[in-house]
């Protein structure tokens, strides 16, 4: 049988003495929309980083993308171009405008010359609904404009998969929404994606599968409804009662 | 009257200006070459001090904390003096920009590693995850973006080397130190010392202002 999309085995992490990840096995298929959550610490960020090689996972451990490897050495860069990052704290490069942010990997990475790449950029900001913002500087944006940016650039360099770190975390309240509609956007027009959230609303319409970590397992999976109204293990209803009901 | 000739004696300095001018000349020079040696080999030290085999970083480090060390004059009369008895013998010229832009580097390269620290982790991780090769992540991130903080150190540093090429004058070249204590000796008088100081008040002065000007700006832009 072929590696499913995202293949994922027995997935460890572990800082000094400290063990992150304990052995995490997950199949992502393409197209397939994964919402991560749980409580802080429980290792969605280690999770997702480990994707792209962020942080260095165990001997021992397979993440393999679309039949790639995911490992250091030569072909690290590659992989990490074929795999979007949406940060929680944006992450935009201040001393370029918002169109030179969006255009830079595709040239430097893909080769792209500047007229291509500045044509896929501007495509890209409409979508995300920011071309009106694309010789400003990062600095003068709202955080909502700017997470919107940064989901353009990613989108760029036309990734296999986006991983989301708590893309709404930073953000004033009134700005979620306006990035929660690009995700929806995305997820609906078949971009695999991958979200670690606390907006369990969006996680509950938006993902096909809810993932629910703690202590560095995945404790329990499942479509929303079977994770948020019919939760088996009761780590998960405790903390979902925690956060639904503050 | 008496200290006005002794001192600031006109017709000395008219004499001895073209001597002056001369040195200022040569101080340029050794300064110039200096500081974009010492800028280049800084960055590279800067960069085997964060990023090289640990190796490397270890000589890396031992080079920059012995170079920060050293008098420069010392410096400047082993290469000079001792060098010779390896059978390296370097030009007055050579021997001043060596142990000038050596120690200079040194300097600098603390300078860089500074900046670069400076700049968010997230930065980095942005980079690497879009696939930037380590070369266009500081080519194209990291640098530009650490160039305005090191600018003001950088250029203290580079006032720092202007001055340390009157030690040049210890191994014979004719920089406007020497020119000017030649042209003492020659009138018998110490003007043209006086008005060697005041040349190199003129020249870094401006330079003074501007580290000054760009620590407020730069304050400011921090906000
Ligand atoms: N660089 C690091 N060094 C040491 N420990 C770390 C490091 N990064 C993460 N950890 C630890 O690993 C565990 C998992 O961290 P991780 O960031 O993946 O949690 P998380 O589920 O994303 O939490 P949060 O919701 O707060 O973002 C935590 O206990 C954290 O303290
Ligand atoms: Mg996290």
């Amino acid at each position: 049988m072929a590696p499913s999309f995202i293949h994922i085995r027995d997935l460890r992490k572990r800082y000094g003495s400290y063990t992150a990840l304990h052995g995490i096995d997950l199949d992502i298929a393409e197209g397939e929309v994964v919402c991560v959550i749980g409580p802080s610490g429980s290792g969605k960020s280690t999770l997702i980083r480990c994707i792209n090689l962020l942080e260095e996972f165990e001997p021992g451990s397979t993440v393999i993308l679309d039949g790639t490897p995911v490992k250091r050495g030569r072909a690290l860069e590659k992989v990490r171009a074929e795999v979007g990052m949406v940060f929680q704290s944006f992450n935009l490069f201040p001393h370029l405008t918002v169109l030179r942010n969006v255009m830079l990997a595709p040239m430097r990475v893909r080769g792209l010359d500047a007229r291509q790449a500045e044509g896929r950029a501007r495509e890209l900001l409409a979508r995300v609904g920011i071309e009106g913002q694309a010789d400003k500087y990062p600095g003068k944006l709202s955080g909502g404009q700017q997470q919107r940016v940064a989901i353009a650039r990613a989108l760029a360099m036309e990734p296999k998969v986006m991983l989301f770190d708590e893309p709404t975390s930073a953000l004033d309240p009134e700005m979620v929404g306006e990035v929660l509609d690009v995700m929806r956007l995305l997820a609906r027009s078949g971009v695999t994606m991958v979200v670690v959230t606390h907006e369990m609303g969006f996680a509950r319409q938006v993902a096909d599968r809810v993932i629910f970590m703690d202590g560095g397992r995945v404790v329990e999976e499942g479509t929303p409804s079977q994770i948020f109204d019919a939760a088996r293990e009761e780590r998960t209803r405790n903390f979902l009662g925690a956060v639904l009901n503050h | 009257m008496d200290i006005l000739d002794t001192f600031f004696n006109v017709p000395v300095l008219i004499r001895t200006y073209p001597l002056l001018l001369w040195g200022l000349w040569v101080t340029i020079q050794i300064g110039v070459v200096s500081i974009v040696a010492g800028l280049v080999l800084g960055l590279f030290l800067a960069l085997a001090r964060l990023y090289a085999h640990p190796f490397v970083r270890g000589m890396a480090r031992v080079y920059i904390d012995v170079l920060r060390s050293i008098p420069i004059l010392v410096l400047l009369i082993v290469i000079y003096y001792a060098l010779p008895f390896l059978g390296l013998r370097l030009s007055p010229f050579m021997s001043a920009v060596a142990a000038l832009s050596l120690v200079s580097a040194a300097y600098t390269a603390e300078i860089f590693r500074a900046g670069i620290e400076a700049i968010p982790l997230g930065q980095f991780e942005a980079s690497r995850a879009l696939g930037l090769s380590p070369r266009h992540l500081m080519v194209d991130v990291v640098l530009p973006q650490a160039i305005r903080i090191v600018i003001p150190p950088l250029t203290n540093n580079c006032i720092n080397v202007m001055k340390d090429t009157a030690l040049a004058s210890v191994v014979a070249m004719p920089d406007l130190l020497k020119q000017a204590t030649q042209a003492q000796a020659l009138t018998a008088n110490p003007s043209p010392l006086i008005g060697a100081a005041l040349i190199y008040i003129a020249l870094l002065w401006p330079l003074v202002g501007m580290v000054s000007r760009l620590e407020r700006r730069f304050a400011q832009a921090d906000r």
